[in-house]
């Protein structure tokens, strides 16, 4: 697989007032792969998901989308272009049900009048094709769910919309032997079925079991983007933990390789 | 990931009503209330009265609840969409005062038609709505301290627009008719069967077409049933506002629904409707429910935050007028002691959360039902001002100490 990358950072800096939490980062995303992205706790990864997704403005850097270059000024635009999100806190509403909150922001409607029942539909539809059976209802309210099921919910979510690029936050730190199986094998059919995945996880188990690549943040930079195949378990550690190891990662902490 | 699915769509086309019933118990049970406290009060606190003061069940006093209750409820109604956010408007009440003056100056001293100067006067609302929410969504100041702060100024801009509070007297009939004045015994009967009959038609309609789609639907028997309370409540309520309640009913005729019924009623319709159906409303109870998930979802919460304030203190310009038609006049109170404070009681008294997120148009209507018969039934017991005062606000205290724990027993069962 030689494709061309679906997502294609390049040079991203981003600050929060003195503080700068990536320095010049490269990152590429590719269809019908996974990407792990990982790195210790505090090396920006979550900081990186959300300037995908239109939460945090970038300082500078740029964002390419298809091979196209292109501006992403909020979540609506990073929708627009097919990305979704996973974030690692969820982001649901626990005031409203699963329908409602599978369709926040991009609700179906006929005239002004909410489309409710089109919404039930394919939200049915997309718990039905991840075969995840989770849910009694499709109207129970969120704050009911357990932690797999909103985790679930919350994936629903993002691949709810034929979307190109899914992210996923930590999605199994939370949860438990047999649910996480569920989510990365979840992971692996959608990559399987074309999209570019993106798995943000500190289990190396995890890592090796489902990725295609491997993306090391350290220190808020880019260590080294592999093939997962091409690197061992203790190769990975090391890059977390040190940003090198031997000919891959940083060089004398500046500058990125690949 | 643990349970497996059972759908629940209408196996064989016939729904059953036992999962409604078992779920709005499991519901109860789990901190949720809803509407149930507000009407188990209503009902106490009525049969209570009538028993100790059978005058309160008198057609005149019946009438003077919705005329004496319409200001605070309509209030109250604006500002369920506040509260839904989790945030507050303490200057909702001398907002409805501000309003109201300018409908007298306009009316009165001006002699603009009534039309221009309700108009003037809500326009006056939703500006004070824009500032209010303007401060608190872009400069992040805490609502309780703008609405604050708004409470002392409004108060001070009645009195400068009252000439230091000098009474303006309203004369306009159509504005006095609002309050004062009812439609006749039959219109009342035909309005009571069209909205009982479009409430049925729509209910029906609803469940037909997601039946078809093969969605879980009403079940009948629950429909007849909500058909029914409607029928029979809005029923009762015009056979009883139809009864002859002059003393002296050779002389003057005084029967029928109060003109201010059919107007927040038709508030009511237009706020559920907003709140429950359009995708504004859902975007309401997301940003109450977690602001940041709306973010993200890309919803524009500031838009939403200022939007909100604005239907508060339009909907308390509205309640502004109801108040200086039933006064026939306006003076430095009008919007003043506590209507706000009988507004938000109403809302929460209603089933409205403080903290957000939970609320229906409908809570303000329930609630400002139960302040209205605290303060009525209690003046009818010859109780002076300072005991309804401490009564009500003992109810409000309680209104919020259920909320408050509904919603711990909800976080501790895991619904919230
Ligand atoms: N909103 C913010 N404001 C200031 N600093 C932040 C903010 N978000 C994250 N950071 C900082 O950025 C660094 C990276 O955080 P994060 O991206 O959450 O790391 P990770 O997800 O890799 O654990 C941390 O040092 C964190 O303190
Ligand atoms: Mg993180």
């Amino acid at each position: 697989m030689s494709q061309a990358p679906v997502l294609d950072l390049r040079g991203i800096h981003k600050s929060f007032g003195p503080v700068q939490v990536l320095h010049d980062v490269a990152f590429s995303v590719y269809p019908g792969e996974v990407t792990a992205l990982v790195g210790d706790n505090g090396a920006g990864k979550s900081t990186l998901v959300k300037c995908i997704g239109g939460i945090y403005p970038i300082d500078s850097g740029e964002y390419f989308f298809e091979g196209e270059k292109v501006q992403v000024g909020g979540p609506r635009d990073a929708a627009a272009l097919g990305v979704e999100i996973v974030y690692q806190d969820l982001a649901l509403c626990d005031n409203l049900d699963i329908v409602q909150n599978m369709f926040l922001g991009r609700e179906r409607r006929s005239g002004l009048i909410l489309d409710e029942a089109t919404m039930e539909e394919l939200a049915a539809r997309t718990l039905d094709g991840l075969a995840v059976r989770t849910v009694t209802s499709l109207r129970q309210r969120v704050s009911s769910l357990s932690g797999g099921q909103r985790q679930t919910v919350a994936i629903a979510k993002a691949v709810l919309w034929n979307s190109k690029v899914v992210i996923l936050d930590e999605p199994t730190a939370a949860l438990g032997v047999a649910q996480t199986a569920q989510v990365l094998d979840l992971v692996r059919r959608l990559a399987d079925r074309g999209l570019a995945v993106v798995l943000i996880s500190h289990n190396m188990n995890d890592v090796f079991a489902v990725s295609d690549r491997v993306a090391a943040l350290y220190l808020g930079r880019m260590a080294a983007q592999v093939k997962t195949s091409e690197v061992t378990h203790s190769q990975v550690v090391e890059l977390i933990t040190a940003g090198r190891s031997g000919e891959l990662g940083l060089q004398n902490g500046n500058g990125a390789t690949s | 990931m643990t349970t497996t699915m059972v759908p629940e769509k209408g196996a064989a086309g016939a729904p059953a009503i036992a999962p409604h019933v078992r779920g709005y118990v499991e519901r109860v049970r789990g901190g949720d209330l809803g509407a149930l406290p507000a009407v188990t009060g209503l009902v106490v606190l009525c049969a209570v009265f009538s028993v100790l003061r059978p005058a309160f069940l008198s057609p005149i006093n019946f009438a003077n609840l919705f005329t004496q209750g319409a200001a605070v409820a309509i209030i109250a109604m604006g500002l369920i969409f506040v509260l839904l956010l989790g945030e507050i408007d303490l200057s909702a009440g001398f907002a409805s005062g501000v309003c109201a003056a300018v409908l007298g100056v306009l009316l009165t001293n001006e002699g603009w038609p009534w039309y221009a100067a309700v108009l003037a006067a809500m326009a006056t609302g939703a500006a004070i709505g824009l500032v209010l929410g303007t401060l608190v969504a872009k400069l992040g100041i805490p609502s309780f301290v703008v609405t604050l702060a708004a409470f002392l100024a409004f108060q001070g801009v009645v009195l400068l627009l009252l000439k230091e509070g000098t009474n303006i007297s309203i004369r306009d009939q159509t504005i006095l008719a609002i309050a004062n004045k009812n439609m006749p015994p039959v219109l009342g009967w035909v309005c009571v069967a069209a909205g009982v009959l479009a409430y049925a038609a729509l209910q029906i309609m609803q469940a037909r077409r997601r039946t078809a789609r093969g969605l879980s639907a009403v079940p009948t028997s629950l429909i007849a049933f909500r058909v029914g309370t409607l029928a029979v409540i809005s029923g009762v309520a015009v056979f009883l506002l139809n009864l002859e309640r002059s003393r002296n009913a050779a002389i003057v005729s005084l029967k029928g629904v109060p003109i201010v019924v059919p107007v927040i009623v038709v508030l009511l319709v237009v706020l559920t409707f907003v709140l429950q159906r359009t995708a504004y409303g859902r975007h309401i109870y997301a940003v109450g429910g977690n602001a940041e998930a709306a973010r993200r979802a890309g919803i524009n919460v500031d838009r939403i935050r200022i939007s909100a304030f604005v239907i508060c203190s339009f909907m308390a310009s509205a309640g502004g007028v109801i108040a200086a038609s039933r006064a026939n006049s306006v003076d430095p109170n009008t919007g003043g002691s506590n209507v706000l404070l009988f507004a938000v009681g109403a809302a929460v008294i209603g089933g409205t959360s403080l903290f957000g997120g939970k609320g229906r148009a409908l809570d303000a209507l329930l609630g400002g039902a139960v302040v209205a018969v605290i303060e009525n039934g209690m003046g009818l017991m010859g109780y002076t001002s300072g005991v309804k005062y401490a009564v009500t606000g003992c109810v409000l205290l309680l209104a919020a100490g259920v909320d408050a724990l509904s919603r711990k027993r909800a976080a501790a069962t895991g619904r919230r």
